[in-house]
């Protein structure tokens, strides 16, 4: 049976959902084995090894791997894959970061977004934003792939009695260095793992009116906040509130697009919603043809006199 | 500093992909193609740190058709001072990691300080080819970046990344990949446009690297994502309340 390598993302206390996505797609090809690369991060190896279907935990703890900068990661990664047949990571900022960086030092070709396993070899992956399936069947002797959270279910993060291995090597390049980060801390769920998302896009005008209009929908029926590429780039939101082909990927059981017109490259990042709800005050708005509940209306009377109904 | 920008020439954003009848490819005969949006974004970057001063010379690459020639012209009408088009036959898709190896046997001849690509390409979604590129050249990476700031024998990039935003400093040479908030392109004046017509622009084979485009992924089939079904319209707030507690969230 393959042996596969998977990429736990992790922020030294616990592991981000992503990665149980990652994990099942991983125990479809073979036997999983986590990699936890980090500092100080013995709790998240613990409760990794404790996630159903995984043979073993690989944990390399070091200053190095602090911030999983891909100059030092990706050695390590390198190093340990000559028992591995495949290289998995989830889909995040930090497994796009990473992968391409092992395929490449592998002379391999990468199969990024995976939404299924068809074959040993043969995938599915999104492209042209989504509007394209394609399957591919790579030839390389190993494999490295990203893996689409919301294409595979998530791996049961109770029940596994994995082993924990520790990994002695620290690679560190000395080629780059973490500065710092501005990490949002929101009361809110996480964007990409909500059940409910509301939404808003240019319409919503400013960051005040964003707030006014958006948050409290959005507080009421315990939603994460979601944003179009004009909104963030209008500053009404941050940036890691995009929804989009190259913003998040969300498929939560009920989008709510409030004041979006539905461009592609926004679809690709909810079409796989369970019921998208939109409000729009143009009938002709792309988004009502993804909708399933629509309403024709001025978001600006609409959403505050929804909010106080619910 | 020299600085070296790879861009891509894809399907426009605003044209909607339809597959062959045949699910073998995508059909792009007549259809409108440019820059890839990303890759813009990645010669503005160029162009404002020659601006600056920090960077002297920017040589413009892509690989691809002959067509891809308009690429380049664009890329020199923004501001690249000359070209290199490694050219392959029409319909000759390369992948990520093939063109990542052309990339770095010019960077090899042309020893650029500063390697600046858009973050994807949004016809294949790949994004590896930044990433791929500083591998191969042992180099350091600052993907989808957001702020690029040249420092002596460094460079400090803001990235976006899924919390927010992150900042690393990277000791140069280093690879750059432009997410969407890096810069907006600027729009290149008639006079640029003409006088890009007349910069250099050489046109070389994967060959002449000696780099393999082999594919190693075979494309199988193409087809289209499943179709929502249709949807309905409700006729006003009240009714919208009661489908959301209908669907069980409110
Ligand atoms: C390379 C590239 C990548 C991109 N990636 C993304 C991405 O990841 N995510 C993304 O979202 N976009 C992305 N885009 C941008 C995308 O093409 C669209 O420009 C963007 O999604 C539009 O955002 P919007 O719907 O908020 O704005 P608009 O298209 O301007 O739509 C605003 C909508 O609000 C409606 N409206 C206005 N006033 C009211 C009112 N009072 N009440 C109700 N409705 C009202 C209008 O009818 C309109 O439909 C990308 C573009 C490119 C080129």
């Amino acid at each position: 049976m393959a042996k596969v390598l998977v990429w736990v993302e992790h922020d030294n206390m616990s592991v981000k959902d992503a990665t149980l996505a990652a994990i099942t797609a991983a125990t479809q090809l073979g036997e999983a084995h986590l990699l936890v690369a980090g500092a100080g991060c013995a709790g998240v190896a613990e409760a990794a090894a404790k996630i159903a279907g995984v043979s073993k935990v690989h944990l390399a703890e070091d200053a190095v791997y602090a911030n999983a900068l891909p100059e030092n990661v990706a050695p390590l990664i390198t190093s340990l894959m000559c028992d591995f047949d495949a290289f998995v990571a989830p889909a995040t900022s930090t497994g796009k970061n990473i992968a391409p960086r092992v395929a490449a030092l592998l002379d391999v070709m990468q199969v990024s977004d995976i939404l299924s396993v068809e074959g040993p070899k043969t995938f599915t992956r999104p492209i042209y934003a989504g509007n394209v399936i394609a399957t591919v069947e790579s030839s390389d002797a190993k494999l490295v792939i990203t893996v689409r959270g919301t294409a595979f279910s998530k791996a049961e993060v109770t029940g596994g009695v994995a082993v924990i291995d520790m990994v002695a090597s620290a690679h560190d390049t000395g080629l780059s260095s973490f500065v710092g980060s501005e990490i949002a801390k929101s009361e809110r769920p996480e964007l990409t793992s909500a059940k409910v998302i509301v939404s808003g896009g240019r319409a919503l005008k400013d960051p005040e009116t964003f707030q006014a209009t958006i948050f409290p929908l959005a507080d009421k029926l315990g939603a994460a906040i979601g944003a179009s590429r004009a909104a963030v780039d209008a500053g009404y939101v941050p940036n890691d509130y995009q929804v989009g082909q190259t913003g998040k990927i969300v498929a939560p059981e009920v989008y709510i697009a409030v004041g979006i017109s539905g461009a592609i490259q926004h679809l690709a990042g909810m079409k796989d919603s369970k019921t998208i709800i939109a409000i729009n005050k143009d009938e002709e708005a792309p988004i009502f043809q993804v909708a399933d509940i629509g309403l024709v209306a001025d978001l600006f009377s609409a959403i505050p006199a929804l909010t106080d109904k619910i | 500093m020299k600085a070296l920008v790879c861009v891509k020439r894809v399907i426009d954003y605003n044209v909607k992909p339809r597959v062959k009848s045949d699910g073998t490819g995508v059909d792009l005969a007549n259809v409108k193609m440019s820059i890839n949006p990303f890759d813009e974004i990645a010669v503005e970057e160029a162009v404002r740190l020659k601006e600056k001063g920090v960077v002297s010379e920017i040589v413009a690459i892509s690989v691809g058709p002959a067509k891809a020639q308009e690429t380049l012209r664009t890329a020199l009408a923004m501001g690249a001072d000359r070209a290199i088009l490694v050219q392959v036959n029409d319909n000759v898709d390369v992948e990520p990691l093939a063109v990542a190896k052309i990339v770095k046997a010019i960077t090899d001849e042309e020893q650029p300080g500063l390697i600046v690509t858009g973050k994807q390409a949004i016809d294949d979604d790949s994004n590896q080819v930044g990433q791929m590129v500083a591998a191969l050249l042992g180099c350091p990476q600052g993907t989808f970046a957001n702020e690029v700031t040249v420092e002596g024998e460094f460079v400090v990039v803001k990235r976006e990344i899924d919390g927010g935003i992150e900042t690393v400093k990277l000791k140069l040479p280093a690879v750059i990949t432009a997410d969407l908030r890096l810069n907006e392109p600027r729009y290149a004046s008639l006079p640029n446009i003409m006088k890009a017509k007349s910069k250099p622009l050489a046109t070389k084979t994967p060959d002449h690297y000696g780099v393999d485009i082999a594919t190693r992924l075979k494309m199988i089939k193409v087809g289209e994502p499943p179709a929502r079904a249709a949807g309905i319209k409700v006729a006003d707030v009240d009714a919208l309340a009661s489908a959301l507690k209908e669907l069980g969230v409110a």
